[in-house]
């Protein structure tokens, strides 16, 4: 599987991790990812680390997931990204929607 | 076999005996059955009577299994027949003949009905895949022509709409790929009342006609607005608005907006994930890169929304370059990106500005050999004074109607400085009366001009004095934020007066602002002698209007058009 999932032992916290390129392709595994859950966590973790590449539609997924999760009042985080993933992320200013390290 | 689903198996053997037995056997599977006694009749039925399955003798007289193989697959073509080798050979090597004539399966005398009902059924399964096979690779083809159609039309209908505006201006250079539409690249131009030129350059999420749709009603806001002089920030509210409400979540446009200002000398930059633009030297040394400073088009409610314009200095001859990520993500062979150092350097190898389109694309190929089809550039030009461009756009007559004698107070106070910019809709409203129409852009660009002053070194008390160089500048707008985003009070009141005149008519145009006022003598000779960064404005009004006074200790602009 390209895109993983671990739901934290208190259910509140949700862990996406996706593998190798993140793009159009992943799109169904990624949706199915938060949305086939037992229930809605009140924080979801996205973990990059070992995510090659990412393009736009990856940024589309995760406005879906911020979306999915509460929207402006959303706790998503983008973690261990690489610096090229991180600078896609830096030219969409994406820094000011979600919390990235 | 279901009864009626019967094939037309032709039995292709010399002896009478073991024909007769193989077509009797075949027929009471339900099949129908005709008979040759050579590889030349079986040929000749295979054209005329098409049947779906062939069980053929490998030997037999006039001409054998094996050449009668190969004519009737030729003749099949694409279609499975499949070709069953009846055959008392067992040598291998006879064995593989059969199959490399074009044989299918083979089956050894004497015959035994069980299997060969076997493999009559297996050999029609394969043939029906390979029906099913055939029928949606046609039908793939099929869409895909109508796809293409589909685009190429749309393709058209949207040309006519980009190509409203002004990309082919003697100041712009632009490519794009053929189908770059369809990547979710957008580019558009278009002058204002007063003669900025604004250009466009987009990239929508995705591909496809997804990525197209978004462009029709972002055009549609961009030229209409653009022609109507409302400001950027009022323009890229809009676009942003609009897109946030039609797109669904997952979707958004990167986008870069500019406006450039011949009179003003200067660049105004918005890029919301665009890759970096250039502010380029004639000779084409990177000046600045134009950064991404927000979020693309549609993602954030209006009240995120960032509209925070950068303002650059831009003299003549100066230059700005645009790209599409397609540009710097053209990949090689393993995958490595083009990216910003190659791009720099294809920069400052060039020397003359009207190769580097070619210079880049060139390098591109040398790079990665596949060309994309999501490639958009454009090189902005600022014309210098001596290169009018094309005239604004002029509104249609309203005919003799139009009002020759009013007035009109109009005041913006407060909070609504901060985004408010009223100049548009007055300027719509003067383009009412019939001596003023064709003068619309010099009415705007006063206007403006005389708003701007009386908000900026009025309300806001900032000093001009601080554009003296490229750093002052950027502080100047930067305050001008600042000061603006704290604003709480103070006016700034525009009075407007149409009157019959002698032959025919004056405007009266008021600018009043709760600012300290200025030194009008003092600052009127100092504007006079400069030619840097500031002090174009004031200059600017009395060349275009029919006279222009300061009152009220530079507190009030009296400035008049007559006709």
């Amino acid at each position: 599987m390209a895109v993983e999932t671990d739901f934290s032992q208190d259910g509140k916290k949700l862990t996406i991790r996706i593998k190798g390129r993140f793009d159009f392709g992943r799109h169904q595994e990624f949706r199915d990812a938060y949305e086939r859950q037992p229930s809605r966590p009140d924080a979801v973790v996205v973990d990059l680390q070992d995510t090659t590449y990412l393009d736009s539609s990856a940024l589309g997924m995760l406005l879906m997931l911020r979306d999915y999760a509460g929207g402006d009042e959303a706790d998503v985080r983008v973690v261990h990204a690489s610096s090229d993933v991180r600078k896609i992320l830096a030219i969409s200013n994406f820094d000011k929607l979600f919390d990235i390290s | 076999m279901p009864a009626g689903q019967g094939l037309t198996v032709l039995v292709a053997e010399d002896s009478d005996v073991d024909r007769m037995l193989l077509a009797r056997i075949v027929k009471r599977q339900g099949h129908q059955v005709v008979t040759a006694q050579n590889g030349q009749e079986a040929v000749a039925l295979f054209s005329e009577r098409r049947p779906q399955l062939v069980l053929l003798d490998a030997l037999m007289p006039v001409m054998d299994g094996f050449e009668a193989a190969r004519q009737i697959k030729a003749l099949a073509g694409e279609a499975l027949v499949p070709i069953i080798f009846l055959t008392s050979l067992n040598e291998e090597q006879a064995l593989v003949r059969c199959l490399e004539a074009g044989g299918d399966d083979f089956m050894a005398k004497p015959y035994s009905a069980v299997i060969l009902a076997a493999k009559i059924r297996a050999m029609d399964r394969l043939r029906r895949l390979q029906d099913t096979v055939l029928q949606q690779r046609d039908q793939i083809a099929r869409h895909h022509h109508h796809l293409l159609n589909e685009q190429r039309v749309a393709k058209a209908v949207f040309d006519k709409v980009a190509h409203s505006g002004c990309l082919g201006a003697p100041n712009i250079r632009s490519v794009q790929s053929p189908y770059a539409l369809f990547n979710g690249d957008l580019m558009l131009a278009a002058f204002t009342p007063s003669g900025d030129m604004r250009v466009f350059l987009g990239d929508f999420t995705g591909h496809g006609l997804p990525a197209a749709v978004g462009a029709m009603p972002l055009a549609e806001v961009f030229y209409g607005m653009t022609a109507k002089g409302y400001t950027m920030p009022q323009v890229l509210r809009e676009m942003n608005a609009k897109l946030k409400r039609i797109l669904p979540v997952d979707m958004f446009c990167c986008a870069l907006l500019l406006n450039l200002s011949q009179q003003r000398a200067v660049v105004e930059v918005w890029n919301g994930g665009m890759p970096d633009g250039y502010r380029l030297s004639a000779e084409g040394a990177v000046l600045t890169p134009l950064q991404s400073r927000h979020l693309p088009l549609g993602i954030l409610g209006p009240g995120q929304f960032d509209d925070a314009v950068e303002v650059w200095p831009l003299a003549a001859g100066e230059r700005v370059l645009l790209l599409s990520d397609g540009v710097l993500e053209t990949a090689d062979a393993q995958e490595r990106l083009f990216g910003e150092q190659r791009l720099r350097s294809v920069l400052a190898g060039n020397r003359e500005p009207a190769l580097l389109f070619s210079e880049l694309m060139q390098a591109l190929a040398l790079f990665g050999g596949q060309p994309r089809d999501d490639i958009s550039l454009c090189d902005i030009r600022m014309p210098g004074a001596q290169e009018p461009l094309p005239a604004p756009v002029n509104y249609p007559d309203s005919g003799p109607t139009s009002p020759a004698d009013w007035s009109l107070g109009f005041e913006v106070r407060g909070q609504s400085l901060r985004q408010f910019n009223p100049v548009p809709y007055l300027v719509q409203l003067l383009q009412q009366v019939h001596g003023l129409r064709t003068r619309g852009g010099n009415l705007y660009s006063v206007l403006s001009e005389l708003y701007s002053n009386a908000l900026e070194h009025g309300v806001l008390g900032l000093d001009s004095q601080l554009k003296r160089d490229v750093q002052g500048f950027a502080d100047y707008y930067q305050e001008r934020a600042r000061r603006l985003a704290l604003l709480s009070e103070g006016f700034v009141r525009i009075d407007l007066v149409v009157e019959p005149h002698a032959q025919g008519g004056r405007l009266k145009i008021d600018v009043r602002d709760s600012g300290e006022g200025f030194d009008v003598q003092q600052v009127l000779s100092r504007a006079a002698l400069q030619q840097g960064l500031s002090g174009r404005g004031l200059e600017l009004v009395r060349r275009l209007s029919s006279s222009a006074t300061w009152a009220e200790g530079g507190r009030c602009a009296r400035v008049e058009f007559a006709w």
